[in-house]
């Protein structure tokens, strides 16, 4: 969660502890969901049935700070209580200890609305499930620099992933890696043929390692590229789902030769193109790099991400954060696509009212 | 203009991506010079290396299974590529329990070296991982910027010592100054040298021992006439030194290091497969 925001969210709910985290550009979301069985004990509160539990968020770090060594706490502590009362000041995390030692740490918290992005597995046209061993063997060959990466469907039932060249390096200067997966080494596949989305891959790698380390299977979902993806992981006790804001694909019409979304570098064959006579014998001119019309471009540093987000419901509080709608983007375009996409008339399974965030002023 | 060739050993394939990683540490950017029978890594020495050159020479039968070469032109059969050998490094790193590494020169988008890692799987096919590695093709009026340095006429020339006891001493004299002078007679004796401010710092090596060097003309060489004492000394940018120290991956059989006073010390690394030359100039 740490790797999703700096800020841990914690819901208490009749099915469980569910703990969230979003990032600064609203373009990430994840939430663990530990069921009362997980625990010992578990006792979400609420005066009554009809009484609102209590939700509250605290920095990230404080709260890593008290697990900060996981080996000398698997070694030391006994048991973990995590208590908040609705009028105290503080959230109390106590280690009960060997040799009758407790540790309590008491964090500042504040009260938030729920945080919850709006999305649909069901909806989704595409499903893959692996487990994350592959998953990981994969995103390996990546460098842990490289910001977002392309899953595909390709020919033959193969996955593919590559990484995503954004439309300012310059193609020939960058270098383009690509994994090809088949379909049996995954536990299930239902994609569509030629389907892609390109999705950041420093947040995925987080879910990625814990998958890993809990060694459970992950499942992907996903849609048209914009849609968001969800990632998910399924055991008796605990639910996680990842979703992540994708790239959408404003310049398909310009990528030559494909067109539709299909992925344009074909499946792994000996026989490519090596015709450098002709290249040799054009060297003198400049060469002709691919012209594409400029796309927005998913980064979630300083410029706005331009795909469409996770629908959320806010409170008041978040808008002291980088807005809990965009702010100002920085090109008309952005801000066009971002409600363009909210606007999509309704396809099935979509949630029937779409929460707009901040109504268009200019009328467009 | 072609190439293409495979790599199928397990052991080529580490031995080829430790020297294309200690390549790597030295260049940014860098020459593959292809060859029927070698490949060369150049780096000449421009003002953006910061005169700093490099030769690397593989005989390509040591590494490769396959190899197929064809230059731009029969009387010219070779090729010249400019490329990021990082680039290179990071496609054959994850390549460690392939079957296969493959690599062809191809021109799609642009022209490209692309790497093509077949690895195990558990599933019936085998997981393929292509890099395309973007890269310049180099017109043959331009080859001749990168022939083969000759060796200097040196003062001296001795062995290095242990490169690993070498690169600590240099890692610790780096965090001092920026530069360090070498100095080395023909009685095997070598010093590095730092000198500040503050501080200065001088360690001493002895029984090195001295290559002999054949003569052009088959007479004593000039050094015999020279007293064997004396130090000849250059001083050079103590970054360079420690790159090259210690982007040493595997230990090379011998290495020699030629001084000429205050103007260039030449390092000769020798493997089994592989020779590498690299020229440091002096500092003024």
């Amino acid at each position: 969660l740490s790797r999703i925001g700096d800020e841990l969210y914690l819901e208490p709910t009749e099915s469980g502890l569910s703990l969230r985290a979003v990032n600064s550009s609203r373009s990430g979301f994840a939430s663990f969901l530990f069921a009362p069985l997980f625990f010992q004990l578990y006792e979400p509160g609420g005066a009554g049935p009809e009484a609102e539990l209590f939700r509250c968020k605290v920095h990230m770090k404080s709260f890593l700070g008290i697990f900060r060594s996981l080996p000398s706490l698997e070694k030391s502590v006994g048991k973990c209580l995590i208590l908040l009362k609705p009028h105290a000041s503080r959230l109390v995390l106590q280690l009960h200890c060997k040799h009758g030692v407790t540790k309590t740490h008491n964090l500042a918290f504040q009260e938030c609305e729920r945080l919850q992005a709006v999305f649909d597995t069901q909806s989704c046209a595409s499903h893959l499930c692996a487990p994350a061993r592959v998953l990981a063997e994969a995103v390996v060959h990546f460098p842990l620099t490289l910001a977002e990466v392309t899953l595909g469907a390709g020919p033959g039932g193969k996955i593919s992933l590559r990484n995503y060249v954004e439309d300012e390096a310059e193609p020939s200067k960058t270098m383009v890696t690509e994994l090809w997966l088949a379909e049996d080494e995954f536990q299930s596949v239902a994609v569509a043929p030629g389907s892609h989305i390109t999705f950041c891959l420093k947040e995925f790698r987080g879910l990625l390692s814990f998958a890993e380390a809990s060694n459970l299977p992950l499942t992907i979902h996903f849609d048209e590229p914009g849609r968001p993806v969800i990632f998910t992981l399924d055991d008796t006790v605990l639910e996680v789902h990842l979703v992540l804001a994708t790239l959408s694909d404003l310049d398909s019409n310009s990528r030559a030769p494909s067109t539709n979304g299909v992925s344009h570098l074909p499946a792994p064959a000996d026989d490519f193109a090596d015709d450098l006579e002709s290249y040799m014998a054009a060297m003198e001119t400049s060469e002709g790099g691919s012209e594409r019309a400029p796309s927005p471009t998913f980064s979630l540093h300083a410029r706005r991400p331009a795909q469409s987000t996770p629908e959320e419901e806010e409170a008041e509080e978040e808008e002291e954060e980088e807005g809990a709608v965009p702010g100002t983007p920085p090109h008309k375009k952005f801000r066009s696509l971002f409600f363009g996409s909210v606007m999509t008339p309704g396809r099935p399974g979509l949630a029937p009212t779409q929460e707009v965030l901040a109504e268009d002023s200019e009328g467009e | 203009m072609r190439f293409r060739a495979k790599i199928v050993d397990l052991a080529c394939l580490n031995h080829f991506s430790r020297i294309i990683n200690t390549i790597a540490r030295l260049a940014k950017t860098c020459i593959l010079r292809l060859t029927v029978c070698k490949l060369y890594f150049i780096l000449s020495d421009k003002v953006a290396n910061g005169g700093a050159s490099m030769w690397c020479e593989l005989s390509q039968g040591n590494f490769f299974n396959e190899f197929q070469m064809e230059g731009v032109a029969a009387e010219h059969n070779e090729i010249y590529l400019e490329l990021v050998p990082e680039n290179l490094s990071r496609a054959l790193k994850t390549s460690q329990s392939a079957k296969a590494v493959k690599i062809k020169l191809t021109n799609k988008h642009c022209p490209c070296l692309r790497v093509a890692v077949e690895l195990p799987s558990l599933s019936s096919s085998s997981r393929i991982v292509t890099h395309d590695i973007p890269v310049g093709v180099i017109p043959r009026r331009m080859w001749n910027d990168f022939r083969e340095p000759s060796v200097p006429d040196f003062d001296v020339s001795i062995y290095l010592p242990v490169l690993k006891t070498m690169k600590s001493v240099v890692e610790r004299m780096k965090n001092l100054s920026n530069f360090i002078v070498i100095e080395a007679n023909l009685s095997g004796e070598m010093n590095l040298k730092i000198e500040t401010d503050l501080v200065s710092v001088t360690t001493h090596f002895k029984d090195l021992g001295n290559p002999p060097w054949a003569s052009e003309d088959g007479c004593q060489s000039s050094a015999q006439g020279r007293d064997l004492e004396s130090m000849a000394e250059a001083c050079i940018d103590i970054k360079k030194l420690q790159q090259l120290l210690a982007g040493q991956q595997v230990n090379p059989t011998k290495v020699l290091c030629n001084i000429v006073r205050k103007r260039i010390v030449h390092f000769i690394l020798l493997h089994e497969e592989v020779s590498l030359q690299y020229f440091i100039p002096a500092i003024a």
